[in-house]
Protein backbone atom coordinates (compact mmCIF):
# COMPACT_ATOMS: atom_id res chain seq x y z
CA UNK A 1 0.00 0.00 0.00
CA UNK A 2 0.84 3.57 -0.62
CA UNK A 3 1.70 5.59 1.94
CA UNK A 4 -0.98 8.76 2.51
CA UNK A 5 -0.27 11.90 0.93
CA UNK A 6 0.42 14.71 3.34
CA UNK A 7 -2.61 16.99 2.52
CA UNK A 8 -1.64 19.71 5.34
CA UNK A 9 1.48 20.43 7.19
CA UNK A 10 3.04 23.53 9.38
CA UNK A 11 6.31 23.86 10.46
CA UNK A 12 7.26 25.85 13.41
CA UNK A 13 4.36 28.11 12.57
CA UNK A 14 3.79 31.62 14.57
CA UNK A 15 1.45 33.62 14.78
CA UNK A 16 1.06 37.64 16.36
CA UNK A 17 -1.29 40.15 16.63
CA UNK A 18 0.84 42.82 17.51
CA UNK A 19 2.50 42.06 21.01
CA UNK A 20 0.39 38.90 21.17
CA UNK A 21 1.52 36.12 20.37
CA UNK A 22 -1.20 33.87 19.58
CA UNK A 23 0.39 30.76 18.07
CA UNK A 24 3.98 29.01 18.88
CA UNK A 25 6.05 26.89 16.96
CA UNK A 26 3.02 25.24 15.64
CA UNK A 27 3.89 21.44 14.35
CA UNK A 28 0.94 19.49 12.69
CA UNK A 29 0.30 16.96 10.27
CA UNK A 30 -2.62 16.00 8.13
CA UNK A 31 -2.97 13.12 5.90
CA UNK A 32 -5.39 12.18 2.98
CA UNK A 33 -8.45 11.30 3.87
CA UNK A 34 -8.08 12.22 7.94
CA UNK A 35 -10.45 13.98 10.08
CA UNK A 36 -8.70 15.80 12.37
CA UNK A 37 -10.42 17.56 15.49
CA UNK A 38 -8.47 20.66 17.65
CA UNK A 39 -9.76 21.31 21.31
CA UNK A 40 -8.18 23.26 23.48
CA UNK A 41 -9.96 26.64 25.62
CA UNK A 42 -11.16 29.79 24.85
CA UNK A 43 -8.69 32.14 23.12
CA UNK A 44 -6.01 29.22 22.82
CA UNK A 45 -5.66 29.63 18.95
CA UNK A 46 -7.91 27.03 17.32
CA UNK A 47 -9.42 29.61 14.68
CA UNK A 48 -6.36 31.40 14.42
CA UNK A 49 -4.67 28.22 13.70
CA UNK A 50 -7.45 27.23 10.77
CA UNK A 51 -7.42 30.89 9.53
CA UNK A 52 -3.53 30.74 8.89
CA UNK A 53 -4.72 27.35 7.16
CA UNK A 54 -6.42 28.54 4.45
CA UNK A 55 -4.62 32.34 4.49
CA UNK A 56 -7.55 34.52 5.69
CA UNK A 57 -4.54 35.06 8.50
CA UNK A 58 -0.87 35.23 7.03
CA UNK A 59 1.81 33.24 9.29
CA UNK A 60 4.27 35.97 11.30
CA UNK A 61 6.65 33.08 10.92
CA UNK A 62 7.39 29.29 9.90
CA UNK A 63 6.24 27.28 7.17
CA UNK A 64 2.45 26.59 5.83
CA UNK A 65 2.97 23.61 3.34
CA UNK A 66 -0.49 21.98 1.70
CA UNK A 67 0.09 19.01 -0.35
CA UNK A 68 4.11 18.97 -0.53
CA UNK A 69 4.00 22.65 -1.81
CA UNK A 70 5.26 25.23 0.22
CA UNK A 71 2.82 28.33 0.03
CA UNK A 72 4.68 31.69 0.14
CA UNK A 73 1.50 34.47 0.59
CA UNK A 74 3.95 37.09 -1.34
CA UNK A 75 4.43 34.93 -4.14
CA UNK A 76 1.33 32.56 -4.59
CA UNK A 77 -1.92 33.89 -5.58
CA UNK A 78 -3.89 33.17 -2.30
CA UNK A 79 -7.52 33.03 -4.21
CA UNK A 80 -6.29 30.17 -5.77
CA UNK A 81 -5.01 28.52 -2.52
CA UNK A 82 -8.35 29.36 -0.92
CA UNK A 83 -10.13 27.45 -3.69
CA UNK A 84 -8.41 24.09 -2.60
CA UNK A 85 -9.39 24.54 1.26
CA UNK A 86 -12.82 24.93 1.92
CA UNK A 87 -13.89 26.44 5.40
CA UNK A 88 -17.16 26.35 7.12
CA UNK A 89 -17.66 28.96 9.89
CA UNK A 90 -19.48 29.21 13.43
CA UNK A 91 -21.94 31.47 12.06
CA UNK A 92 -22.36 29.95 8.85
CA UNK A 93 -21.87 33.60 7.25
CA UNK A 94 -24.43 32.02 4.16
CA UNK A 95 -24.87 35.39 1.53
CA UNK A 96 -28.62 36.67 2.77
CA UNK A 97 -29.22 38.26 -0.65
CA UNK A 98 -28.66 35.18 -2.27
CA UNK A 99 -31.21 31.96 -2.48
CA UNK A 100 -30.00 29.21 -0.80
CA UNK A 101 -28.87 27.57 -4.75
CA UNK A 102 -27.49 30.98 -5.50
CA UNK A 103 -25.22 30.68 -2.08
CA UNK A 104 -23.70 27.23 -3.62
CA UNK A 105 -23.52 27.82 -7.65
CA UNK A 106 -21.44 31.93 -6.59
CA UNK A 107 -18.43 30.50 -6.26
CA UNK A 108 -18.32 28.01 -9.10
CA UNK A 109 -19.20 30.17 -11.39
CA UNK A 110 -17.75 33.68 -10.31
CA UNK A 111 -14.44 32.15 -9.57
CA UNK A 112 -13.95 29.08 -11.94
CA UNK A 113 -16.32 29.92 -14.27
CA UNK A 114 -18.36 26.63 -14.43
CA UNK A 115 -21.27 27.23 -16.64
CA UNK A 116 -24.34 28.11 -15.36
CA UNK A 117 -26.54 24.78 -16.40
CA UNK A 118 -23.33 22.94 -14.89
CA UNK A 119 -23.22 24.57 -11.37
CA UNK A 120 -26.81 24.79 -11.08
CA UNK A 121 -26.59 21.05 -11.84
CA UNK A 122 -24.16 20.36 -9.05
CA UNK A 123 -25.67 22.74 -7.34
CA UNK A 124 -29.08 21.07 -7.22
CA UNK A 125 -27.05 17.67 -6.56
CA UNK A 126 -24.67 18.86 -2.96
CA UNK A 127 -28.05 20.18 -1.43
CA UNK A 128 -29.11 16.94 -2.12
CA UNK A 129 -26.46 14.87 -0.51
CA UNK A 130 -26.87 17.26 2.44
CA UNK A 131 -30.77 17.06 2.30
CA UNK A 132 -31.82 20.15 1.39
CA UNK A 133 -32.86 19.39 -2.46
CA UNK A 134 -36.36 21.10 -1.46
CA UNK A 135 -34.61 24.43 -0.51
CA UNK A 136 -32.89 25.67 -3.06
CA UNK A 137 -35.12 28.51 -4.23
CA UNK A 138 -35.67 30.27 -0.55
CA UNK A 139 -33.43 32.86 1.02
CA UNK A 140 -31.01 31.49 4.16
CA UNK A 141 -33.35 33.76 6.55
CA UNK A 142 -36.05 31.22 6.18
CA UNK A 143 -33.76 28.41 7.08
CA UNK A 144 -33.09 26.90 11.06
CA UNK A 145 -29.49 27.13 11.84
CA UNK A 146 -28.92 23.70 11.27
CA UNK A 147 -29.61 23.95 7.68
CA UNK A 148 -27.90 26.92 7.42
CA UNK A 149 -24.89 25.28 8.43
CA UNK A 150 -25.33 22.68 6.15
CA UNK A 151 -26.19 24.78 3.25
CA UNK A 152 -22.73 26.40 4.27
CA UNK A 153 -21.39 22.70 3.98
CA UNK A 154 -22.39 22.26 0.61
CA UNK A 155 -21.50 26.50 -1.18
CA UNK A 156 -17.78 25.03 0.28
CA UNK A 157 -17.92 21.52 -1.31
CA UNK A 158 -18.99 23.49 -4.34
CA UNK A 159 -15.45 24.50 -5.16
CA UNK A 160 -14.46 20.71 -5.04
CA UNK A 161 -11.86 21.74 -2.60
CA UNK A 162 -9.10 19.06 -1.42
CA UNK A 163 -9.38 19.98 2.19
CA UNK A 164 -12.56 20.85 4.68
CA UNK A 165 -11.63 23.44 7.75
CA UNK A 166 -14.75 24.12 10.09
CA UNK A 167 -14.55 26.29 13.06
CA UNK A 168 -17.07 25.36 15.60
CA UNK A 169 -19.83 24.73 13.20
CA UNK A 170 -22.35 23.21 15.84
CA UNK A 171 -21.17 26.06 18.42
CA UNK A 172 -24.21 28.83 17.64
CA UNK A 173 -27.03 26.14 16.71
CA UNK A 174 -29.83 24.96 19.43
CA UNK A 175 -28.60 21.56 20.95
CA UNK A 176 -31.95 19.87 18.96
CA UNK A 177 -30.13 21.27 15.52
CA UNK A 178 -26.57 19.80 16.21
CA UNK A 179 -27.10 16.15 15.15
CA UNK A 180 -28.29 17.11 11.57
CA UNK A 181 -24.99 19.21 10.77
CA UNK A 182 -22.19 16.69 12.51
CA UNK A 183 -24.12 13.47 10.71
CA UNK A 184 -23.36 15.77 7.30
CA UNK A 185 -19.91 15.82 8.41
CA UNK A 186 -19.96 12.26 9.18
CA UNK A 187 -20.98 11.41 6.03
CA UNK A 188 -18.51 13.84 4.14
CA UNK A 189 -15.62 12.08 6.98
CA UNK A 190 -17.12 8.96 5.23
CA UNK A 191 -16.36 9.71 1.69
CA UNK A 192 -12.63 10.36 2.45
CA UNK A 193 -13.05 14.49 2.55
CA UNK A 194 -9.59 15.82 4.60
CA UNK A 195 -10.51 17.61 7.26
CA UNK A 196 -9.66 19.88 10.08
CA UNK A 197 -12.43 19.91 12.44
CA UNK A 198 -12.93 22.33 15.75
CA UNK A 199 -14.87 21.50 18.03
CA UNK A 200 -16.44 20.86 21.59
CA UNK A 201 -18.42 17.95 20.21
CA UNK A 202 -16.69 14.99 22.21
CA UNK A 203 -18.73 12.21 20.81
CA UNK A 204 -18.09 13.43 17.33
CA UNK A 205 -14.22 13.34 18.01
CA UNK A 206 -14.44 9.77 19.13
CA UNK A 207 -16.41 8.72 16.39
CA UNK A 208 -14.93 10.70 13.51
CA UNK A 209 -11.81 11.62 14.42
CA UNK A 210 -8.20 9.75 13.56
CA UNK A 211 -6.09 12.19 15.33
CA UNK A 212 -7.23 14.71 18.43
CA UNK A 213 -5.18 17.07 19.18
CA UNK A 214 -5.33 19.49 22.02
CA UNK A 215 -4.24 22.71 21.75
CA UNK A 216 -3.27 25.13 24.90
CA UNK A 217 -2.21 28.89 25.15
CA UNK A 218 -0.92 28.52 21.31
CA UNK A 219 0.69 25.56 21.48
CA UNK A 220 -0.46 22.16 20.58
CA UNK A 221 0.11 20.31 24.02
CA UNK A 222 -0.99 16.69 23.02
CA UNK A 223 -2.06 14.60 20.36
CA UNK A 224 -2.88 11.10 19.72
CA UNK A 225 -5.86 8.78 18.41
CA UNK A 226 -9.36 10.13 20.42
CA UNK A 227 -9.52 6.77 22.83
CA UNK A 228 -6.11 7.23 23.53
CA UNK A 229 -5.93 11.20 24.26
CA UNK A 230 -9.67 10.95 26.01
CA UNK A 231 -9.35 8.10 28.17
CA UNK A 232 -5.41 8.14 29.39
CA UNK A 233 -3.98 12.15 28.66
CA UNK A 234 -0.59 12.19 29.27
CA UNK A 235 -0.60 15.62 30.35
CA UNK A 236 -1.66 17.23 32.95
CA UNK A 237 -3.02 20.17 31.10
CA UNK A 238 -4.93 18.21 29.07
CA UNK A 239 -6.23 16.32 31.93
CA UNK A 240 -7.12 19.14 33.47
CA UNK A 241 -8.97 20.55 30.19
CA UNK A 242 -11.00 16.79 30.07
CA UNK A 243 -11.52 17.28 33.52
CA UNK A 244 -13.79 20.46 32.87
CA UNK A 245 -15.77 19.89 30.02
CA UNK A 246 -16.86 16.18 30.22
CA UNK B 1 -50.67 87.67 4.30
CA UNK B 2 -52.39 86.58 0.64
CA UNK B 3 -56.01 85.46 0.89
CA UNK B 4 -56.29 81.77 0.60
CA UNK B 5 -58.27 82.32 -2.50
CA UNK B 6 -55.56 84.86 -3.99
CA UNK B 7 -52.93 82.02 -3.99
CA UNK B 8 -55.36 79.39 -5.61
CA UNK B 9 -55.91 82.05 -8.47
CA UNK B 10 -52.23 82.79 -8.63
CA UNK B 11 -51.65 78.54 -8.66
CA UNK B 12 -53.79 78.40 -11.44
CA UNK B 13 -52.96 80.97 -13.52
CA UNK B 14 -48.90 80.24 -13.27
CA UNK B 15 -49.44 76.33 -13.56
CA UNK B 16 -47.94 76.29 -16.77
CA UNK B 17 -44.87 78.25 -16.07
CA UNK B 18 -44.30 76.15 -12.55
CA UNK B 19 -44.70 72.78 -13.85
CA UNK B 20 -42.05 74.19 -16.46
CA UNK B 21 -39.38 75.11 -14.17
CA UNK B 22 -40.66 72.36 -11.98
CA UNK B 23 -39.36 70.34 -14.87
CA UNK B 24 -35.91 71.88 -14.38
CA UNK B 25 -36.21 71.43 -10.86
CA UNK B 26 -36.21 67.33 -11.46
CA UNK B 27 -33.95 66.98 -14.48
CA UNK B 28 -31.45 68.86 -12.19
CA UNK B 29 -31.86 66.96 -9.08
CA UNK B 30 -31.64 63.54 -11.05
CA UNK B 31 -28.86 64.72 -13.05
CA UNK B 32 -27.01 65.81 -9.80
CA UNK B 33 -28.19 63.04 -7.56
CA UNK B 34 -27.20 60.29 -10.45
CA UNK B 35 -23.62 61.50 -10.55
CA UNK B 36 -23.45 61.77 -6.99
CA UNK B 37 -24.40 58.00 -6.62
CA UNK B 38 -21.17 57.18 -8.90
CA UNK B 39 -18.81 59.96 -7.36
CA UNK B 40 -20.04 58.93 -3.82
CA UNK B 41 -19.34 55.04 -4.27
CA UNK B 42 -16.07 56.03 -5.94
CA UNK B 43 -15.06 58.10 -3.03
CA UNK B 44 -16.16 55.46 -0.56
CA UNK B 45 -14.09 53.07 -1.75
CA UNK B 46 -11.36 55.48 -1.80
CA UNK B 47 -11.84 55.69 1.72
CA UNK B 48 -11.61 51.85 2.66
CA UNK B 49 -9.22 51.17 0.71
CA UNK B 50 -6.15 50.55 2.66
CA UNK B 51 -3.88 52.63 1.22
CA UNK B 52 -3.65 55.43 3.18
CA UNK B 53 -3.11 58.41 0.49
CA UNK B 54 -6.26 57.27 -1.43
CA UNK B 55 -8.31 57.49 1.89
CA UNK B 56 -6.60 60.80 2.83
CA UNK B 57 -7.64 61.78 -0.86
CA UNK B 58 -11.48 61.07 0.20
CA UNK B 59 -10.94 62.79 3.65
CA UNK B 60 -9.88 65.73 1.99
CA UNK B 61 -12.85 65.68 -0.58
CA UNK B 62 -15.08 65.34 2.43
CA UNK B 63 -13.64 67.99 4.32
CA UNK B 64 -13.98 69.96 1.79
CA UNK B 65 -17.24 69.29 0.49
CA UNK B 66 -18.43 69.78 4.36
CA UNK B 67 -16.42 72.80 5.31
CA UNK B 68 -18.01 75.10 2.86
CA UNK B 69 -21.13 76.09 1.81
CA UNK B 70 -23.15 75.04 -0.93
CA UNK B 71 -23.81 78.48 -2.33
CA UNK B 72 -19.80 79.03 -2.23
CA UNK B 73 -19.49 75.32 -4.34
CA UNK B 74 -22.40 76.30 -6.87
CA UNK B 75 -20.58 79.60 -7.53
CA UNK B 76 -17.03 78.24 -7.94
CA UNK B 77 -18.20 75.79 -10.51
CA UNK B 78 -20.26 78.14 -12.14
CA UNK B 79 -17.88 80.63 -12.07
CA UNK B 80 -15.02 78.41 -12.18
CA UNK B 81 -16.06 76.00 -14.88
CA UNK B 82 -17.60 78.57 -17.27
CA UNK B 83 -14.21 80.43 -17.80
CA UNK B 84 -12.35 77.04 -18.43
CA UNK B 85 -14.60 75.10 -20.74
CA UNK B 86 -17.71 76.00 -22.63
CA UNK B 87 -20.40 74.97 -20.21
CA UNK B 88 -24.31 75.31 -19.95
CA UNK B 89 -25.29 76.84 -16.93
CA UNK B 90 -27.49 73.79 -16.43
CA UNK B 91 -24.23 71.69 -16.72
CA UNK B 92 -22.45 73.96 -14.06
CA UNK B 93 -25.45 73.68 -11.65
CA UNK B 94 -25.16 70.04 -12.17
CA UNK B 95 -21.88 69.24 -11.08
CA UNK B 96 -21.82 71.78 -8.51
CA UNK B 97 -24.88 70.04 -6.73
CA UNK B 98 -23.17 66.59 -8.14
CA UNK B 99 -19.85 67.41 -6.07
CA UNK B 100 -21.46 68.42 -3.23
CA UNK B 101 -24.34 65.75 -2.76
CA UNK B 102 -21.59 63.22 -3.57
CA UNK B 103 -19.56 63.73 -0.48
CA UNK B 104 -22.82 62.68 1.44
CA UNK B 105 -23.13 59.82 -0.42
CA UNK B 106 -19.58 58.57 0.05
CA UNK B 107 -20.16 58.97 3.38
CA UNK B 108 -23.27 56.87 3.61
CA UNK B 109 -21.61 54.14 1.28
CA UNK B 110 -18.94 53.72 3.57
CA UNK B 111 -20.99 53.65 6.37
CA UNK B 112 -22.91 50.97 5.18
CA UNK B 113 -20.09 49.10 3.41
CA UNK B 114 -18.55 49.11 7.04
CA UNK B 115 -22.04 47.44 8.63
CA UNK B 116 -22.24 44.73 6.78
CA UNK B 117 -20.92 41.19 8.80
CA UNK B 118 -17.23 40.57 8.56
CA UNK B 119 -17.93 36.96 8.09
CA UNK B 120 -19.41 37.96 4.75
CA UNK B 121 -15.94 39.15 3.26
CA UNK B 122 -14.30 35.82 4.86
CA UNK B 123 -16.91 33.82 3.43
CA UNK B 124 -16.18 35.08 -0.04
CA UNK B 125 -12.66 35.05 0.35
CA UNK B 126 -12.57 31.62 1.88
CA UNK B 127 -14.17 30.23 -1.47
CA UNK B 128 -11.81 32.02 -3.27
CA UNK B 129 -12.97 35.13 -4.49
CA UNK B 130 -10.77 37.89 -4.74
CA UNK B 131 -11.11 41.53 -2.80
CA UNK B 132 -12.76 43.02 -6.07
CA UNK B 133 -15.01 40.24 -6.72
CA UNK B 134 -16.23 39.69 -2.78
CA UNK B 135 -16.53 43.22 -2.84
CA UNK B 136 -18.63 43.62 -6.17
CA UNK B 137 -20.87 39.79 -5.35
CA UNK B 138 -21.30 40.12 -1.67
CA UNK B 139 -20.55 43.50 -0.15
CA UNK B 140 -22.03 46.07 -2.33
CA UNK B 141 -25.38 44.31 -2.84
CA UNK B 142 -26.08 44.37 0.58
CA UNK B 143 -24.86 47.73 1.39
CA UNK B 144 -26.70 49.16 -1.14
CA UNK B 145 -30.17 47.61 0.38
CA UNK B 146 -28.90 49.15 4.13
CA UNK B 147 -27.73 52.59 2.42
CA UNK B 148 -31.35 52.67 0.52
CA UNK B 149 -32.82 54.74 3.84
CA UNK B 150 -30.31 57.48 4.71
CA UNK B 151 -29.65 57.39 0.33
CA UNK B 152 -33.73 58.53 0.21
CA UNK B 153 -33.28 61.38 2.91
CA UNK B 154 -29.94 62.40 0.68
CA UNK B 155 -32.16 62.49 -2.50
CA UNK B 156 -34.81 64.65 -0.43
CA UNK B 157 -32.32 67.12 0.96
CA UNK B 158 -30.21 66.98 -2.78
CA UNK B 159 -33.67 68.17 -4.26
CA UNK B 160 -33.94 70.59 -1.87
CA UNK B 161 -30.83 72.44 -2.36
CA UNK B 162 -31.41 72.60 -5.98
CA UNK B 163 -33.36 75.60 -5.62
CA UNK B 164 -29.93 77.39 -4.93
CA UNK B 165 -29.21 77.23 -8.46
CA UNK B 166 -31.75 80.09 -8.61
CA UNK B 167 -28.56 82.43 -8.25
CA UNK B 168 -26.65 81.17 -11.21
CA UNK B 169 -29.74 81.90 -13.17
CA UNK B 170 -31.59 78.37 -13.53
CA UNK B 171 -35.69 79.41 -14.04
CA UNK B 172 -36.14 76.17 -11.86
CA UNK B 173 -39.12 76.30 -9.25
CA UNK B 174 -37.35 79.08 -6.52
CA UNK B 175 -35.94 81.37 -9.49
CA UNK B 176 -39.60 81.24 -11.12
CA UNK B 177 -41.50 82.01 -7.75
CA UNK B 178 -39.00 85.00 -6.61
CA UNK B 179 -38.96 86.44 -10.11
CA UNK B 180 -42.69 86.28 -10.31
CA UNK B 181 -42.82 87.30 -6.76
CA UNK B 182 -41.29 90.31 -6.97
CA UNK B 183 -42.23 91.19 -10.90
CA UNK B 184 -45.85 91.24 -8.89
CA UNK B 185 -44.46 92.99 -5.40
CA UNK B 186 -46.19 89.85 -3.69
CA UNK B 187 -43.73 88.03 -2.75
CA UNK B 188 -45.28 85.80 -0.18
CA UNK B 189 -48.16 84.75 -2.37
CA UNK B 190 -45.14 82.60 -5.01
CA UNK B 191 -43.26 81.54 -2.05
CA UNK B 192 -46.55 79.75 -0.61
CA UNK B 193 -47.09 78.37 -3.93
CA UNK B 194 -43.40 76.86 -4.65
CA UNK B 195 -43.44 75.37 -0.89
CA UNK B 196 -46.34 73.10 -2.18
CA UNK B 197 -44.32 72.51 -5.31
CA UNK B 198 -41.82 71.04 -3.21
CA UNK B 199 -43.81 69.62 -0.57
CA UNK B 200 -45.37 67.30 -2.95
CA UNK B 201 -42.30 66.37 -4.99
CA UNK B 202 -40.84 65.69 -1.45
CA UNK B 203 -43.88 63.27 -0.74
CA UNK B 204 -43.70 61.73 -4.49
CA UNK B 205 -39.73 60.43 -3.78
CA UNK B 206 -40.29 59.04 -0.16
CA UNK B 207 -43.06 57.02 -1.71
CA UNK B 208 -40.83 56.02 -4.45
CA UNK B 209 -38.15 55.29 -2.04
CA UNK B 210 -39.72 53.60 0.21
CA UNK B 211 -41.40 51.23 -2.70
CA UNK B 212 -37.75 50.58 -3.43
CA UNK B 213 -37.12 49.38 0.07
CA UNK B 214 -39.75 47.13 -0.35
CA UNK B 215 -39.13 45.61 -3.09
CA UNK B 216 -35.34 45.40 -2.22
CA UNK B 217 -36.11 43.62 0.95
CA UNK B 218 -38.02 40.46 -0.06
CA UNK B 219 -35.40 38.21 0.90
CA UNK B 220 -35.13 39.22 4.67
N1 LIG C 1 -7.54 39.60 14.41
C1 LIG C 1 -7.08 39.54 15.68
N2 LIG C 1 -6.45 40.60 16.22
C2 LIG C 1 -5.99 40.55 17.48
N3 LIG C 1 -6.09 39.50 18.28
C3 LIG C 1 -6.70 38.40 17.80
C4 LIG C 1 -7.24 38.37 16.48
N4 LIG C 1 -7.79 37.15 16.27
C5 LIG C 1 -7.61 36.47 17.41
N5 LIG C 1 -6.95 37.20 18.34
C6 LIG C 1 -6.57 36.77 19.68
O1 LIG C 1 -5.85 35.57 19.55
C7 LIG C 1 -6.16 34.69 20.61
C8 LIG C 1 -6.59 33.36 20.05
O2 LIG C 1 -7.83 33.54 19.42
P1 LIG C 1 -8.60 32.39 18.66
O3 LIG C 1 -9.83 32.99 18.13
O4 LIG C 1 -7.68 31.73 17.70
O5 LIG C 1 -8.91 31.40 19.84
P2 LIG C 1 -9.88 30.13 19.84
O6 LIG C 1 -9.09 29.02 20.40
O7 LIG C 1 -10.50 29.95 18.51
O8 LIG C 1 -10.96 30.55 20.91
P3 LIG C 1 -12.56 30.32 20.91
O9 LIG C 1 -12.78 28.94 21.46
O10 LIG C 1 -13.06 31.38 21.84
O11 LIG C 1 -13.05 30.48 19.52
C9 LIG C 1 -7.18 35.38 21.46
O12 LIG C 1 -6.54 35.97 22.55
C10 LIG C 1 -7.75 36.44 20.55
O13 LIG C 1 -8.17 37.54 21.29
MG1 LIG D 1 -12.44 30.13 17.76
Amino acid sequence: MSEKREMIKTEMLNKSFGDLHVLKDIDMKVLENDVVVLIGASGSGKSTLLRCLNFLEIKSSGKVILEDEEIDPKKEDLNKVRQRVGMVFQHFNLFPHKTVLGNVVEAPMMVKGVKKAQAIKEGKELLAKVGLADKANVYPSKLSGGQKQRVAIARALAMKPDIMLFDEPTSALDPELVGEVLSTMKELAKEGMTMVVVTHEMGFAREVADWVVYMHDGRIVERGHPQDLFDNPQEKRTQDFLGSIL
Amino acid sequence: MPGFSHVINKFIQYFDVFIEAMFLTLKLTAASLLIAIVIGLFFALLKISRSKPLSLIADAYIGIVRGTPLIVQIFIFYFGLTEIVNISGFWAATWGLAFHNGAYIAEIFRGSIQSVDKGQSEAGRSLGMTRTLTMRRIILPQAFRRALPPLGNQFIIGLKDSSLAAFIGMPELFNIATTLGSANFDIMTYLLIVGVYYLVLVLLLTVLVNMIEKRMSVSD
